[in-house]
């Protein structure tokens, strides 16, 4: 593992989806304007059969994508997170979910990439949204190698999918190769019996950061990566709740609905441990880079430690 | 009287019936826009019942998804799936719902959120044009849906992409849920927005057969173009006392209402209207 960082997802994917269209002539790429932020210049370059632009009306983009599914292709349909997963959300559940197309919703710079831009560029409600609607998949890769790996299974899964990926670069979690994507599953990064950390998307890095500094101080902790939100590993969680004293979850999203209230629904109806959920408060963020967010946040290595230390003291009391 | 004349009574009979046994249902649009369904589906598509997704057919999408009684009744008819199927229409765990979904065989996408189909349209005929498919995409929208905005995001891409494949028509009965349309929302004129936004605009009687396939026979005029038919209609028609009054909007008849529209369809067949 390297903690230098490295490119940003959106380039493993649009890599690596170019890799893919070459050979596969039903794989599109669909943007709203959203080219440059995607990175599809290259894709538009060599396969502008393949490419479709449809200007800044992110409703129709989605609707077309499924129209496009509808008869053979399968559509990439891409743009920033926020949009996609808010403005276009209607058309997201009837016209891709309801109507199972296969059409895989890529948001990019989800979370608070976007960092003082603001609010209105920001997607920390995205996986609440998303994982309420039925028949629809929800994935956030870690880092440029799971991103690669997630983009091919994307291509050969058939069915609607979410797939959200940052704008920023971020360091390898999986040195280079990640290997075949297990839809479904989570990756145990390191086992421990004190407490389980489940981390996805990129708050993973920190994680491992935070699981590196406790181990030191004689904490040991399982290290659970959770790129696949729904369907959620509900084995994992279950073996993590017997096996360990506890969960801490952390995420780049709000409290409310993403990957801890997602751990949370599985642990209370199977085996109830003390959780302690690190997200975005109920609030709207201050102006700041989004590593400035992190911190403000308690997304580090060093406050995650922190927290699980404190969570371990008191894993009786919830503060939520 | 012809059979598609003498069908566009059966199928108004046959609506009303669903709507009738399940308690539910949109009685005036289904009424407007049946002889729109009868003229595409029995005169212009191209389709093979026995094989829904066979990749040459032509497209349809109920953008309206509320006026589905008449579009159930016409499928029937089709052949994808059998008469006495409509009987389920209301009914626990039918395949039938309220709004068009994926279980009705011959259904290309769930509608019933307005606003929705025009975008679905668009994505099969640019798919239809870049693979050089002949088949052709027709979008059934409301008059009262032309205030939904994604509409007109979808009427942009249209005409950006050439879209001489799609065929948009508006259900036009100048009524909606609350009233008239201009009292609602001033969504007219239509003829002078869809042009304005490139479409090739063609009027029609749409409630009148013949006009209506002699219409959909001369399209696409220009390949080049997307098509709009502003298919003049009547709410609630073929039955007196259901024409024009938008409380007809998603009233079921009472029992002596309901003797008294059957009656008069049924008068309609026997006199050859």
């Amino acid at each position: 593992m390297s903690s230098a960082p490295g490119k940003s997802c959106r380039h493993a994917f649009t890599e690596t989806l170019v890799e893919l269209a070459e050979n596969d002539a039903s794989i599109m790429a669909v943007t709203s304007d959203a080219k440059g932020s995607v990175t599809l210049g290259e894709f538009e370059k060599k396969l502008p059969h393949q490419f479709l632009e449809l200007g800044i009306a992110e409703q129709n983009t989605v609707g077309v994508s499924a129209g496009l599914a509808r008869c053979g292709k399968r559509p990439f349909v891409c743009g920033p997170a926020s949009f996609y997963s808010a403005r276009a959300i209607e058309q997201v559940k009837n016209d891709v979910a309801y109507a199972n197309a296969n059409v895989k919703v890529v948001g990019v710079s989800g979370g608070v990439s976007y960092g003082a831009l603001g609010s209105t560029h920001h997607s920390l409600h995205d996986l609440a949204f998303m994982r309420a609607i039925p028949n629809l998949a929800v994935i956030l890769p870690c880092d440029n190698a799971q991103t690669r790996s997630v983009t091919r299974f994307l291509a050969q899964h058939v069915g609607p999918a979410y797939m959200r990926i940052g704008r920023t670069p971020v360091p390898d979690v999986y040195a280079g190769d990640f290997g075949p994507f297990v839809f479904g599953k989570a990756n145990q990064l390191r086992d421990g019996r004190d407490c389980t950390i489940v981390a996805a998307g990129e708050t993973v890095f920190h994680a491992v950061e935070a699981a590196r500094q406790l181990e030191r101080s004689g904490i040991s902790v399982r290290l659970l990566d959770m790129p696949t939100v729904k369907p959620i590993d509900v084995d994992a969680i279950v073996a993590a709740a017997e096996e360990t004293a506890g969960i801490v979850t952390v995420e780049e999203h709000s409290i409310h609905g993403g990957l801890g209230a997602a751990v949370a629904e599985i642990v209370v109806q199977t085996r109830p441990v003390p959780m302690r959920l690190i997200a975005f408060p109920d609030e709207f963020v201050p102006a700041g880079s989004s590593a400035e967010l992190f911190a403000l946040y308690g997304i580090t290595g060093p406050a995650l430690a922190d927290a699980v230390r404190e969570f371990l003291r008191s894993r009786a009391t919830f503060s939520i | 009287m012809k059979d598609l004349h003498r069908l566009s009574v059966t199928l108004r009979q046959r609506l009303l019936q669903i709507i009738y046994h399940a308690g539910g249902g949109h009685t005036g649009g289904s009424l407007s826009s049946v002889d729109i369904l009868i003229a595409l589906y029995f005169h212009v598509m191209r389709y093979r019942p026995e094989d829904p997704l066979w990749p040459g057919r032509d497209r349809f999408v109920l953008s309206k998804g509320h006026s589905v009684e008449g579009y159930y009744c016409v499928l029937a008819e089709a052949g994808y799936f059998p008469r006495e199927e409509l009987d389920t229409y209301g009914k626990f765990n039918s395949r039938l719902f309220g709004h068009p979904t994926m279980k009705t065989p011959g259904v290309e996408v769930p509608t019933g959120a307005l606003g929705h189909g025009l975008s679905v349209g668009v994505g099969m005929a640019i798919a239809g044009k870049r693979d050089g498919a002949a088949y052709r995409v027709y979008v059934l929208m409301g008059d009262g849906e032309q205030a939904e905005g994604s509409i007109w995001e979808a009427a942009m891409a249209a005409s950006h992409y050439r879209l001489g494949n799609l065929i948009g028509i508006i259900d036009y009965n100048n009524l909606q849920i609350s009233g008239n349309l201009d009292t609602v929302m001033r969504v007219a004129p239509f003829a002078e927005r869809w042009t304005s936004f490139g479409w090739k605009v063609h009027d029609v009687e749409g409630n009148n057969l013949d006009r209506l396939m002699e219409v959909f026979d001369r399209l696409p005029g220009d390949t080049e173009r997307p098509n709009l038919v502003i298919a003049h209609t009547t709410k609630g028609k073929g039955v007196s006392f259901m024409e024009n009054n938008p409380a007809w909007h998603h009233r079921v008849p009472t029992p002596d209402e309901y003797e008294k529209a059957q009656a008069e369809l049924a008068s309609a067949l026997r006199g050859g209207k």
